[in-house]
């Protein structure tokens, strides 16, 4: 029984191992003075040697006209090449910490049975490109990153590491926005940095497999999926899951049939594997 | 009826073109605004080796590893309250000053440059080093109000100039008979504001209720004479003229305008 709970939840028991255990890396430190991992997830100094940069911030700072020193830029190519060639969008549920607030948002929702009243807001899941084009085109203007200036996953990393001050409100706004006014709200329409790698990351290696043939049509995926609209092949044809998909591995934990799984995704031949 | 309905398509894209412009316009004037208010930050000390505050905000990526580097506890990540671009790192000197640590911790491991050790460096017989020299350091500009400073009434008070990590060089005491008693004598701190790296030692070390002796950022706390006007007594500020105008031909700067001076040169 015990071992079929964890079973059922063993990616999602490691994501949040990651996410936490990252923290607490960053946060040790500040506090204790660790030398593992510097700094937050906007700019990390890794034991001491070299740096990993959020390629978004660099890209937003380039838009400014300020070229940032190489220690900066190379950190950030790095993300950049490992979310692009190999993990995907993974960052969004691997890594982000804001995830951990919006999944809770999710779970009392579905607990407390809110359902979205389509009338009272009803949000695009494309409006998040729109964001991401926008902050490039703000950064300029206003002479400074602009989504930095009011980013809610940096805030929350910061305000752990470093002490919230006030930044506390706008997380909590965020957990209710996703509770009350839009499911998903935040990750699956609004954010720019998942907009950011659901665009970089359309070609990485590890992607989620769809086997139609053993497909029984159950929807469980679809009741867990935070971007259903990834799954339009399920139960269509056999392929690999892309777009928005952030790799968080939820529809295999659930799927009874095997019909989903983690692979290396061929770039020949898309549609038909076996 | 095909007619009609291309119209109708028509019109409904138009609608969604406009409504989304609309909306686009919209949410960039509240963010950009809002980012615009949130970093016209004036006040705020950066830590030593900064850029000017215009390209600071530009060129700091609010990791932290600054104040993770600071032994002291001293600089700190704005947050939503503090009145400056969040994220950024600063100081409060009447909290906790900058000790100025001879290794400057802080400044090399800035990932972005917005804290640059050339701007700190190390001078071996003019030539500029890669080690960082803590006293070169301009974080701001001590002022002081002489109304509120207890040296200036005449009671015996040098906390500022005694806890001044320039000792005799950034503040400096000036004597003066105390008229008042007719056998007493003022000691006078007087901030030497090109020496001062604006530490924040002396703000912390005030003893009034509110410090007397405070930091300011150098781009509020000076004024700045202009370029036309020369001290005609002093040789350096006469050569500066010369120099200039030699640079002409070279590139055109604002400073062009000092070639209507010229006439002041010909006196001689």
């Amino acid at each position: 029984m015990m071992s079929s709970i964890i079973e059922r939840n063993r990616y999602l028991i490691l994501r949040r191992t990651i996410q936490t255990g990252l923290l607490i890396l960053f946060g040790g430190a500040n506090w204790w003075g660790w030398k593992l991992l510097q700094g937050n997830y906007s700019s990390a100094y890794v034991l001491e040697s070299f740096y990993l940069t959020d390629p978004h911030a660099v890209l937003q700072t380039f838009a400014t006209g300020f070229i940032m020193s190489s220690d900066a830029i190379i950190g950030g190519i790095i993300v950049l090449i490992f979310y692009a060639l190999i993990a995907g969008r993974s960052f969004c549920s691997w890594v982000c910490p804001v995830n951990m607030v919006t999944d809770l948002s999710t779970w009392m929702r579905k607990k407390w049975k809110i359902t979205q009243k389509e009338y009272f807001i009803s949000l695009n899941r494309k409006t998040r490109y729109w964001v991401l084009g926008l902050g490039i085109l703000l950064s300029p203007i206003v002479g400074v990153a602009a989504f930095e200036m009011i980013n809610p996953i940096t805030m929350l990393h910061r305000g752990i590491i470093f002490g919230f001050g006030a930044g506390w409100a706008i997380i909590i706004a965020l957990f209710l926005f996703d509770l009350l006014v839009v499911e998903y709200g935040w990750c699956g329409h609004l954010c720019p940095l998942g907009a950011f790698y659901s665009v970089t990351s359309r070609f990485s290696l590890i992607k989620v497999k769809h086997d139609v043939e053993k497909c029984t049509m159950c929807m469980k995926c679809f009741d867990v999926c935070h971007e259903k609209q990834v799954l339009n092949l399920i139960g269509e044809k056999s392929g690999y899951i892309v777009g928005e998909c952030s790799n968080c591995g939820r529809c295999i934990e659930v799927c009874n049939d095997s019909a989903l799984k983690y692979a290396i995704y061929n770039y020949k031949n898309q549609e038909v594997q076996r | 009826m095909a007619a009609k309905q291309n119209m109708n398509s028509r019109r409904d894209a138009l609608k969604t073109l406009f409504r989304g412009a609309g909306l686009l316009s919209l949410g960039g004037a509240v963010w950009g605004s809002t980012a615009v208010t949130l970093k016209a930050s004036e006040l705020t000390l950066r830590p030593p080796g900064a850029l000017d505050e215009y390209h600071f905000v530009k060129a700091c990526i609010r990791c932290g590893t600054c104040v993770e580097a600071c032994p002291y506890d001293t600089l700190q990540l704005a947050t939503l309250d503090d009145h400056t671009a969040i994220g950024t790192p600063f100081f409060k000197p009447r909290l906790i000053p900058c000790y100025m640590c001879t290794d400057v911790p802080c400044v090399p491991v800035c990932p972005s440059g917005a804290l640059d050790v050339k701007k700190i460096a190390k001078q071996n017989d003019g030539v500029k080093t890669g080690k960082p020299d803590i006293n070169k350091a301009k974080m701001g500009v001590a002022m002081l109000d002489q109304e509120a400073c207890l040296a200036y009434w005449g009671i015996q008070c040098d906390a500022c100039y005694r806890a001044c990590p320039l000792f005799g060089e950034a503040i400096t005491l000036e004597f003066k008979r105390n008229e008042r008693t007719g056998k007493h004598a003022f000691l006078k701190p007087v901030v030497h504001r090109d020496i001062c790296t604006g530490c924040g030692l002396c703000e912390h070390a005030c003893v009034t209720e509110k410090a007397a002796i405070f930091v300011l950022p150098r781009s509020v706390a000076t004024g700045k004479v202009g370029a036309h006007y020369i001290k005609g007594w002093d040789k350096d500020d006469e050569e500066r003229l010369r120099n200039l105008k030699e640079k002409k031909t070279e590139e055109s700067s604002p400073e062009d305008e000092l070639n209507d001076w010229e006439y002041l040169l010909d006196d001689e």
